[in-house]
């Protein structure tokens, strides 16, 4: 009976103990909140809101300081999670109808470049090669259109291209037509 | 012989067209005076082209390298010399171009090495496994039944993993379609030949040539080469039999779980046109160069052709009795899940099985608003909610559509078929799938680039205190006003183009 009662009340001990200290921890909710803003921004660092980049944007929209609408690269889509996620506006849910960003990426002209790697050194996210009094280029894939390293360039030699939609980017459009072109098999 | 068939669920009888081109024997076609290659014909990476313009190549020469382990080489398939690399039509729902290799075909030369007596299964077996792989990827095979998936990757996870069943499919569900029956009667020999040589590759505990159950000729064939490497079973004709994942419930009673690929449960499954091309690059050396297409419906002379991979299907039409645009339409593929092939000059690829040609309809039905009647809720074959994935994919939205398990939609088209409102639920489908994957892909660039900037400020942060000179630029641009700063890249740009123009 006693060791019974003694198990129980052991086993209610090592529960409350456990209860206790695996509770979510109050005080990290800000931050992550703050990574799941920066997590929904698109991670240009273009400034266009600004801020110094996402992450400030992130924390400022959190503080209450910024709109949640000060995002050009991210659109409609951004707007419309941010909202979803801080309960902003009755318009949350994701559409994939508004998923409109703007693609466009920075082409150094490389007969003009001086190798002077101020551009390199304003580039956020590292998308440009070069070194000094060597000509530089712009990783196409890495590059977020942000346009931060065009003021610095002497030599204006960086220019803006609007990524045309290749057959990588292509994708089905919604259904325009009235009709089922589907059905190209008459029924029995 | 004895195996109990099992029924997947849904599916639909449809009339099979199959008499039209069923019986004629497959025969060749004059060659086009050119080639056009795409450098992607497959799943996966698209191959880098490793020849120059102006280059002669022989028939069966490397054209286009591939880069990485899911990609495929291209071969040429005549002599000729390499007139340009350039966009040209494909077939392709969006209608766009892709580089293609453009080869003016120098003379016609027949293949001799056909004739050469090859390596039987029995040799090659004797033979290391790797050497056999080698050969399969160096001849650049991908499946032939559709999906154009590299061969040698699908048999180089199957090596890695038990494999209990090998199937051969030889089932077309899709009406109209009899490349694969044909080249079943005419190259018995090869598909047995193939059989066995992969069921040894691939260790398969037992191994099953899979075929519609109305196909007699076929049946009389295979079963004429007597070989007890595999059993052959006829499936009732049932779209879509002949997918992948439906025959193998039908055929081991297994279900492919949500995700997962056949081999996750120790099964795969080839193409039989796939099957004789793996055995040719084994015993022959043959590169892909050529396949088997069916040419039906509204065209005078129909039947199957074998067709240089890159002919223009223009020209396999005109030789087929031709067909006029204004009229009729040309689908890539069978009635259920063909595409349109938009530009006609577009070339065959390696997985090009059919050519539909039909009858441009005046006036489409017009679809009609959903009336829940729910009829295309029993015959999805994967057992999804076609009308409630059609209202997540027309509202767009993502989340309801991924948790309908939209990714298992194997795009038979079914549902489609049977909707009285005459909705394209398919071509919904398809919008939604790929806007989720181009939003996937957005996000995974997103994460890089934070990855990024993360690096450079720790970076930058680091080198504070040792050179502060460096970050003069970046501070610069930080201290000013937005406005100010798109003012200045506005005349940045304007100078930039300016001075090109001169």
């Amino acid at each position: 009976m006693i060791e019974a009662i003694a198990a129980l009340v052991g086993l209610l001990v090592i529960g409350a103990w456990l209860l206790l200290h695996h509770r979510e921890p109050e005080r990290d909710s800000r931050s992550r909140i703050v990574r799941r803003i920066d997590e929904i921004l698109p991670q240009t660092q273009c400034q266009q809101c600004g801020y110094g980049g996402c992450l400030p944007y992130a924390q400022a929209i959190l503080s209450g300081n910024a709109p949640i609408d000060q995002c050009p690269p991210g659109g409609p889509v951004v707007k419309r999670s941010l909202a979803e996620l801080l309960g902003q506006s009755n318009i949350a849910r994701l559409r994939l109808s508004d998923s409109e960003a703007v693609d466009q990426i920075v082409v150094i002209d490389e007969s003009t470049c001086i190798g002077c790697t101020k551009c390199i050194q304003a580039c956020p996210v590292d998308a440009i090669v070069g070194a000094t009094k060597q000509m530089h280029t712009v990783i196409a894939d890495h590059c977020t259109g942000c346009e931060l390293c065009i003021p610095p360039c002497p030599v204006d030699c960086i220019d803006i291209v609007r990524l045309e939609p290749g057959l990588e980017r292509w994708r089905w459009s919604m259904p325009t037509h009235l009709g089922s072109e589907r059905r190209n098999h008459p029924r029995i | 012989m004895n195996r109990t068939l099992h029924a997947f669920k849904g599916g639909l009888k449809l009339a099979s067209h199959k008499d039209q081109t069923r019986h004629i024997a497959t025969r060749d076609i004059c060659h086009p005076e050119t080639l056009y290659l795409p450098i992607k014909q497959h799943v996966g990476m698209a191959a880098v082209p490793c020849v120059e313009v102006g280059q002669a190549v022989r028939k069966g020469e490397l054209v286009a390298r591939s880069q990485a382990y899911v990609s495929m080489h291209v071969h040429a398939p005549a002599d000729g010399i390499v007139a340009s690399l350039r966009d040209f039509p494909v077939i392709h729902p969006s209608g766009l171009q892709a580089l293609c290799i453009e080869l003016s075909v120098s003379e016609r030369h027949d293949d001799d090495r056909l004739t050469a007596r090859g390596a039987n299964p029995a040799d090659l077996m004797r033979l290391e496994r790797h050497v056999i792989y080698d050969r399969i990827e160096q001849a650049g095979i991908v499946g032939l039944g559709g999906a154009g998936f590299p061969a040698h990757v699908k048999m180089h996870e199957g090596s890695l993993q038990h494999v209990d069943v090998l199937i051969i499919n030889g089932v077309e569900c899709e009406p109209y379609i009899t490349c694969d029956a044909r080249l079943m009667q005419e190259q018995a020999q090869d598909v047995v030949a193939g059989a066995t040589l992969i069921r040894w590759l691939v260790e398969a505990d037992a191994c099953i040539v899979a075929i519609e159950e109305d196909m007699d000729d076929t049946r009389g064939a295979l079963a004429q080469c007597k070989s007890d490497a595999f059993e052959l079973i006829a499936v009732p004709a049932i779209y879509p039999a002949g997918s992948e994942k439906q025959l193998i419930t039908v055929l081991t009673g297994l279900e492919v779980p949500s995700g997962s690929l056949p081999i996750d449960i120790g099964i795969v499954v080839l193409n039989v046109a796939t099957v004789v091309a793996i055995y040719r690059a084994a015993a022959y050396g043959l590169p892909l160069t050529e396949r088997i297409v069916t040419v039906a419906g509204d065209i005078s002379m129909p039947g199957n052709i074998k067709a240089l991979i890159g002919t223009p299907v223009q020209h396999v039409l005109d030789q087929c009795g031709g067909f006029d645009s204004a009229t009729h339409r040309v689908l890539s593929g069978g009635p259920m899940m063909g595409i349109e092939i938009l530009d006609p000059r577009a070339p065959i690829t390696k997985v090009t099985n059919c050519l539909l040609v039909l009858e441009r309809k005046l006036q489409p039905p017009a679809s009609k608003a959903c009336i829940r009647c729910g009829d295309c809720v029993p015959v999805c074959p994967i057992g999804l909610q076609p009308q409630q994935l059609f209202e997540a994919s027309r509202s767009a939205d993502v989340d309801e559509a991924q948790d309908l398990n939209l990714f298992d939609c194997i795009e038979c088209g079914c549902c489609s078929y049977v909707c009285p409102s005459e909705i394209p639920l398919v071509h919904y489908f398809r919008y939604a799938k790929s806007s989720i994957e181009s939003l996937d892909i957005d996000r995974a660039a997103a994460d890089d680039a934070r990855l990024r900037f993360e690096r450079h400020k720790t970076r930058l942060s680091a080198s504070e205190s040792s050179d502060v000179d460096e970050q003069v630029s970046l501070a610069d641009v930080s201290g000013l006003r937005v406005s100010e700063l798109q003012n200045q890249v506005h005349d940045a740009i304007a100078r930039a183009r300016q001075r090109r123009k001169k």
